[in-house]
């Protein structure tokens, strides 16, 4: 056990180490400083989870209006048939337990000068800093005819959850033979191998379920993510390149970007023409989630931010990480949310203790699946300039799992993806 | 809570409800906390991994982790992401998270998949060939990798690059692979690995 002696005591107190919410009288309660985390994705559970680790004598509250999340990374695997919706499912017990005060509320406005946020229900938290995980919006009135209502018939299901179970659902409900479309957005967008994946795995399922039918991808891009990994894969499993492929991928060039969809025939209109599925998921253009919009913190549709501590370049004071910021070389992915939590939720103790803010490293690591056995990687280590202009990625280390590796290696990866979700599980929500 | 306690030792209590026990004193350099906080995604919270196949990376030896990392880092030790992402890592920062994990107790979660009848098959294996290295049922870890508790997955493939000559063995861990192959055949290594995982 440490036993601290008198005078390293007083020292610690001095550094406002110690005032921590225990009962000192000499100590006024109000010295304890307050972190607001706003949102219950990986980003929010991993900031506040990891500042009280770091800092236990931070008043540190998440605000959350669902009192479940359902994880997006595995999403796919439900949409395919292979996982149940509830395995993504995530509570805030974990987090509790950590002395994360969670608040089952939803955040109607920040007010920066005042520092506090207000909510739905009519509750005031003030805060010293804020860290604002507002995950992604979708720009709806992008796509002519499209809207949160459609999407009840043609799903995104690129928020996991409901939308989920719906997608399922019309998936095994289409009788074989049919067409799956697929419409995938222009970038910047939450997970970019996100939609190429679900593209293989539900080709995966037709092929062992309904082999007459087929999948056909509606890109407003022409290159994608992982592209020359998915496009060997689908080569072998399911023909890509032939006339009988079971996978068509149209990008922009040819004509794949959509702009208008009829909803009731189930149709989407691309330049290339009109394409009518039997199932349709339509994956719309994206910006930052609400909360950092109406906060100002998104000005041009994402949020601008220091890339040494993650604070807002339009409103200090706020910080925001995950899909809702502008992380440059870093991607929209769990992985990076969660990365980057842990570097904001340090930044931000070193600030309230007045003490200089250091960079480290941030990683990324992401898996696709095309079944259940075979599954490749990206990875990333990223820095932040010392100008915190920029999250560069290390050009000498990262990178996509090799092309042409044998079926072992495949599995393995598979095998890691699994065993990731339930460590990034654990790590985020505790 | 009595007024009569002196400011110090009501300072003590706070620090005790705040963690501050040995392990927060070691864990109090933030810059290090940092460091190492991004490795948790896949190996776990404090280097404890609850996912059953990515390999506890708490508890292990300084020197293995450095030597483990030094083999990612030169594409010597078969690898899927950990090769790519060593290599951010420069020799210092090897060094500060080998001992930021070294520190930290190894967990031993439990919850794999493990058979009764290869736990009981291995351990007798176990006992014959591998304890002299693997000291203390696979605890121990001079010179060689935990096993005690050690992720059934991840010690399968690192079994299986072994045999394949994908990944380097001392003379004496070859000798005594070749001759447990020999006496009982390679799926003995599975009763081996099954015993190992299961180990508290």
């Amino acid at each position: 056990m440490f036993t601290p002696n008198r005078r390293s005591l007083l020292k610690f107190a001095a550094a406002g180490v110690a005032t921590a919410g225990v009962s000192m009288p000499w100590a006024a309660r109000a010295a304890t400083q307050r972190v607001v985390v706003i949102g219950g994705g990986p980003g929010g559970a991993t900031a506040a989870h990891y500042l009280k680790r770091f800092a236990p004598e931070l008043d540190v509250t998440l605000i959350e209006a669902n009192a479940k999340y359902h994880t997006c990374f595995m999403s796919n695997e439900v949409i395919a048939g292979l996982r149940k919706l509830d395995e993504l499912a995530v509570g805030f017990d974990g987090l509790k337990k950590a002395g994360v005060k969670v608040v089952n509320d939803l955040v109607t406005g920040i007010d920066a000068t005042a520092k506090t946020v207000a909510t739905k229900g009519g509750q005031s938290f003030g805060f010293d800093r804020c860290i604002v995980a507002a995950g992604i919006d979708f720009k709806f009135d992008a796509v002519a005819g499209y809207s949160a209502e459609a999407a009840e018939i043609l799903p995104h299901a690129y928020k996991a959850g409901p939308q989920t179970e719906t997608l399922r659902k019309q998936l095994e409900a289409m009788p074989d033979g049919g067409t799956f479309v697929l419409v995938a957005p222009p970038n910047p967008f939450r997970c970019p191998p996100g939609p190429y994946e679900r593209a293989s795995l539900v080709a995966d399922y037709f092929k062992r379920n309904k082999p007459k039918s087929k999948v056909v991808i509606l890109d407003a891009k022409d290159a994608f993510s992982k592209q020359k990994l998915f496009e060997e894969a689908w080569t072998r499993f399911f023909g890509y390149g032939t006339p009988d492929s079971m996978i068509t991928w149209v990008s922009a060039k040819q004509g794949g970007t959509v702009k208008e969809v009829d909803v009731a025939g189930r149709t989407v209109v691309a330049e290339a023409g009109k394409f009518k599925g039997d199932v349709v998921n339509l994956i719309p253009p994206q910006m930052a989630g609400k909360i950092a919009r109406d906060a100002g913190l998104a000005e041009k549709g994402w949020a601008a931010i220091d890339a040494r501590t993650f604070e807002s370049k339009a409103v200090p004071g706020v910080h925001v990480i995950g899909d809702a910021a502008i992380a440059t070389a870093m991607p929209k992915s769990g992985y990076a949310a969660s990365s980057q939590a842990k570097a904001a939720a340090v930044a931000v103790i070193q600030m309230l203790r007045g003490q200089p803010v250091f960079s480290v490293p941030l990683i990324n690591t992401c898996y696709s699946f095309i079944n259940k056995d075979y599954c490749f990687s990206i990875a990333g280590i990223y820095e932040p300039s010392p100008d915190g202009a920029t999250l560069a990625e290390r050009t000498d280390a990262g990178g996509t799992s090799p092309l042409a590796k044998d079926d072992d290696y495949r599995l393995r990866e598979a095998r890691y993806a699994h065993s990731w979700f339930d460590n990034i599980v654990k790590d985020s929500w505790g | 809570m009595s007024t009569q306690r002196t400011p110090v030792t009501l300072l003590a209590a706070a620090l005790l409800a705040v963690g501050w026990t040995s392990h927060a004193a070691v864990a109090a350099d933030l810059s290090v906390e940092a460091l190492a906080a991004p490795c948790a995604g896949c190996h776990g919270t404090d280097g404890t991994s609850v996912g059953m196949a990515a390999p506890t990376i708490a508890g292990l030896p300084k020197e293995y982790f450095n030597e483990a990392m030094f083999g990612y880092k030169t594409d010597t030790k078969p690898a899927t992401v950990m090769g790519r992402i060593a290599k951010g890592y420069d020799d210092k920062q090897t060094e500060a998270l080998a001992a930021y994990f070294a520190a930290k107790p190894f967990g031993r979660p439990g919850g794999q998949a493990l058979d009764p009848a290869k736990i009981a098959k291995g351990k007798e294996l176990a006992d014959k060939y591998c304890q002299k290295c693997h000291e203390n049922e696979g605890r121990d870890a001079d010179g060689v990798g935990v096993l005690a508790g050690q992720k059934l997955t991840y010690m399968q493939f690192s079994v299986a690059d072994f045999l394949s000559g994908k990944r380097e063995m001392d003379k004496r861990q070859k000798a005594k692979f070749e001759e447990l192959v020999k006496d009982h055949g390679a799926p003995a290594f599975t009763d081996i690995l099954h015993y190992y995982a299961n180990v508290k």
